[in-house]
Parts: C-alpha cells; structure tokens; sequence
C-alpha cells in the first residue's frame, strides 16, 4: 500500500476514549442482562455458602463478629472466581476478541471496561450479601466505612483478576489454572480487607486511619496500574 | 517478513505490495500461511521479522493508527449472538469512533440486504446472514483496505453476488483468501500463489483460466 493513501483518521482524545469504554460497558451489561445466568448463578452460590457457614458454625454474637470479616471475604473471593470464570466468555465463545483488536481501540480501554463491569457485577452481589450477612450474623456491615472497604477491595479483586482471567481464558485448563495463578496473587489484599474489615467493626478505626486500609487501598491502585501496563503485552497475538 | 509460532515457521518470506484500489487473492493448500498473512495485515499478529508498511505508516510502530482503515472479514464473525444485528455494528461504530452511527447502521445493513433484520438478534440468523452482518460490520467505517478470509463462508448466491459488489467499490484495495480458485479468479486483479510460507508465484488474473493456474499450483506445490 505504497501508492496515494487515504486521510488518517484523526488521533484518539480523551473523549473517545471515555466513549469506547461505555461502548465496552454497555455491551458487557447487555450481555449479561439478556443471560443472567452469571448473576443469578453467583448470588444462589454466595446464599448457600452463607447458610452452609451458618449450619457448620452456630456462632454466638461476640464470636461472629470476630469471623465475619474472614467469612464475608472469603464468600466475595470465591463468588468472585465464579464471575471472573466468565469475563471472556463472550469474546472465546464466539471469537469477537479479534474483532475487538482490529478497531482503533486502546487495549486499556478493553481491560478497564472489563474490570469496571465485574465491579458493577460485584456490586451487584454484595447489594444482597452484605444485608444478609449482617442479618444473619447481626453485625453492622452496612457503616459506610465497611461498604467502603468492601468497594476498594472489589476494585483491587477485579483489577488482578481481569488480567489474569484474560490470561487463563487463552488455555484450555482455565477453569483450574484462574484461581491457581490468583489466589496466591490475592493473599495480601485478602488479608488487609478482612483486617480493615476487623478493625471497621470493632469501631478501633474509619478508613483513613486504619493501617489496613491504607494497605488495601494501596495494593488495588498496584494491581490496577501493573495490570493497564501488562494487558497490552498479554493480548499480542 | 517471516513470521514464528514457537520454533514452526508460519511465514518464511512474503514480499507483497498492494496498490490502492487493487484486489489480490492469495492462493494455497491448507497451511500456506494464507490466514496468518491476513492477521498480520490486520495487525492482529506481529511479524517475526521484517517491515509492514500500511497507507505509509510503519504498521508495526504505530498498529493504532492504521486500523480505522482496515476492514476484517474472518472465518469468525466478530458478532456478539445475543445481541441484535443493529447493537451489534452500533457497538463497533462507537469503537471506531464514528459520527451519524443510526444512519450509517441502517445503511450498512441496507447493502447487505438485511434491513428488516436490524433488531433480530444475530444468533437467530442463518450462517450466511450472519456473514452479511459481519460484512455490514467490516465495512461499517469505510475501510481503505479490506481484508477478507475465506468470505463466501456461508453465503448463499445473493451473497456471494453482494460480496463481489464490494469487492469491485472503487478505491477499495483488497486482499481476500479462498480455495476456490474460479472464484478467486472472478474476484481478484492479481492472484498471490503461497507455498509453506513463502511467495511463490504472482500473475495477473486477467487472461488465466482455473485450470492453467491448478497446474501452476501443483508444480510449485510439488518442488
């Protein structure tokens, strides 16, 4: 294509940038929205669970406010494999990944749109677990600094998992090679979530003075900003 | 340019230069590198070695920029099932960037002959309509250079004739894969010969019949 060439398209701004991830997010909402076999399929799992720790623990006040935070987190980190299991669905299934890949498209836009409808997808679920648990273990999860808490750790969830959800959906051993390649990755967001958690419900700390926040907030911005980098490297070819 | 997949050659060396407004077919037996030419063009897959230069940009340095001007048609649709033809190219539109999208969508879809189908969704439709909207998809934003693999995949005569329709738009440069050599032949300016990765042979396709380019074929295949 050496000879007279047609006018280049002019540059990306930040305005259509904002526009392709909506675009992105809409679609990833509509998709859903028309299966909800996901959605439902993980808010059944986290109710189960939560009756499953209810039967198998018994526990008294003092003690479940001591548990809960582990108990809460633990339940979010595994309905939250469940959902991430299926972030690329679509685009494996029916091969729209390249289709993707051939617009004018900034690979972060294709990574963050992923990252925020899992967010929004979560958000959706811990809309129900969160009142539940507290009733069912009649601890005061809905105080905004748990609710915040509960946010930025989703944040830092989704930020490691979609990378690495992206990653394992390109091998046939996917479903087992996700959570071998994120847990580890996710041991000490874990941990500073339920200890943020912790100190949140033993009223010793609000977010901003909580060390544990401080770490949970800082590991989410880490996974976020390594995983905008890594994406594009990930995708080629 | 030569392209690796591990230590399995894909490309060992292709030299092909494609003018504006051109049609080149590029013929093979399976495995000839037919498709992982195509992606390369379509700057999905990165050469091993060499230069790819698309409208004067070094497509390697800056991919970006030269994909608003390239259209893909696959083997794969690039069509999301569950949502209707129009979500569908509108979803592309907004990622392309594009202006007027309602009025472009519906004219889209009005070429390849699926405007009463615009809110049906594209897993409902048969293979060969589904192959008009990822047509409809892959011309959307008025590529310069469009990149076909194995188009008349699921097209029946009406569309095979559409496709040719497209192929023959002026200004249009395109390059398509395809087995068929006759039609290969009806379709393309040039036909592009590849044997185990390399260029091997290159000819007008005015003035050849499918039978003298066969036995072309099986000679270069054979030494």
């Amino acid at each position: 294509m050496d000879r007279p060439m047609p006018p280049e398209p002019p540059a990306g701004t930040l305005g259509r940038y904002a526009r392709q991830l909506a675009a992105l997010v809409l679609k990833d909402l509509r998709l859903e929205s028309r299966r909800r076999e996901t959605l439902i399929g993980v808010l059944v799992f986290v109710l189960l669970v939560l009756a499953l720790f209810q039967f198998a623990l018994d526990l008294e006040r003092d003690a479940a406010r001591r548990l809960v935070p582990g108990l809460l987190w633990l339940t979010l980190l595994f309905a939250g494999l469940l959902a991430l299991g299926r972030t690329f669905a679509a685009e494996r299934d029916q091969g729209t990944l390249d289709g993707l890949l051939v617009a004018p498209l900034d690979r972060s836009a294709l990574y963050l749109a992923k990252v925020i409808t899992t967010v929004l997808f979560m958000g959706a679920v811990e809309l129900v677990a969160l009142p539940v648990f507290a009733a069912v273990f009649d601890v005061p999860l809905l105080s905004p600094g748990v609710v915040c808490t509960v946010l930025l750790g989703t944040v830092g969830f989704a930020a490691a998992g979609t990378l690495f959800a992206a990653l394992a959906t390109q091998t046939r051993a996917r479903d087992v090679l996700l959570p071998l390649l994120l847990l580890p990755l996710l041991v000490p967001l874990l941990i500073a979530a339920a200890r943020a958690t912790d100190d949140l419900l033993a009223g010793a700390a609000t977010p901003v003075t909580a060390p544990w926040w401080e770490l949970l907030a800082g590991l989410s911005a880490l996974f976020l900003g390594a995983a905008v980098l890594l994406f594009e490297a990930l995708l080629e070819e | 340019m030569v392209k690796f997949y591990g230590t399995t050659p894909a490309l060992r060396g292709c030299d092909l230069t494609v003018a504006v407004g051109e049609r080149v077919a590029l013929l093979g037996p399976n495995g000839a590198g037919k498709t992982t030419l195509l992606k390369v063009l379509a700057t999905l897959v990165r050469p091993s070695a060499g230069t790819l230069r698309l409208f004067g940009i070094d497509a390697l340095r800056a991919p970006a920029r030269v994909r608003a001007r390239i259209g893909v048609l696959a083997h794969e649709t690039y069509l999301y099932r569950d949502l209707t033809a129009a979500e569908n190219l509108r979803l592309y539109g907004r990622l392309y960037g594009l202006d007027a999208l309602a009025e472009r969508v519906a004219a889209a879809l009005a070429r390849v002959g699926l405007a009463d189908r615009a809110h049906q969704r594209v897993g409902t439709l048969s293979r060969g309509q589904q192959q008009r909207v990822a047509l409809a998809r892959a011309l959307l934003h008025a590529p310069a250079l469009l990149l076909l693999d194995e188009p008349d995949t699921g097209l029946d005569e009406r569309g095979q004739a559409l496709l040719a329709d497209v192929v023959r738009t002026p200004g249009l440069a395109v390059v398509l894969t395809s087995h068929a050599l006759e039609r290969a032949l009806t379709l393309a300016d040039r036909v592009v010969l590849l044997v185990d990765g390399r260029v091997v042979h290159t000819a007008p396709a005015a003035g050849l019949d499918a039978a003298a380019l066969r036995n072309t074929y099986g000679a270069l295949a054979r030494a």
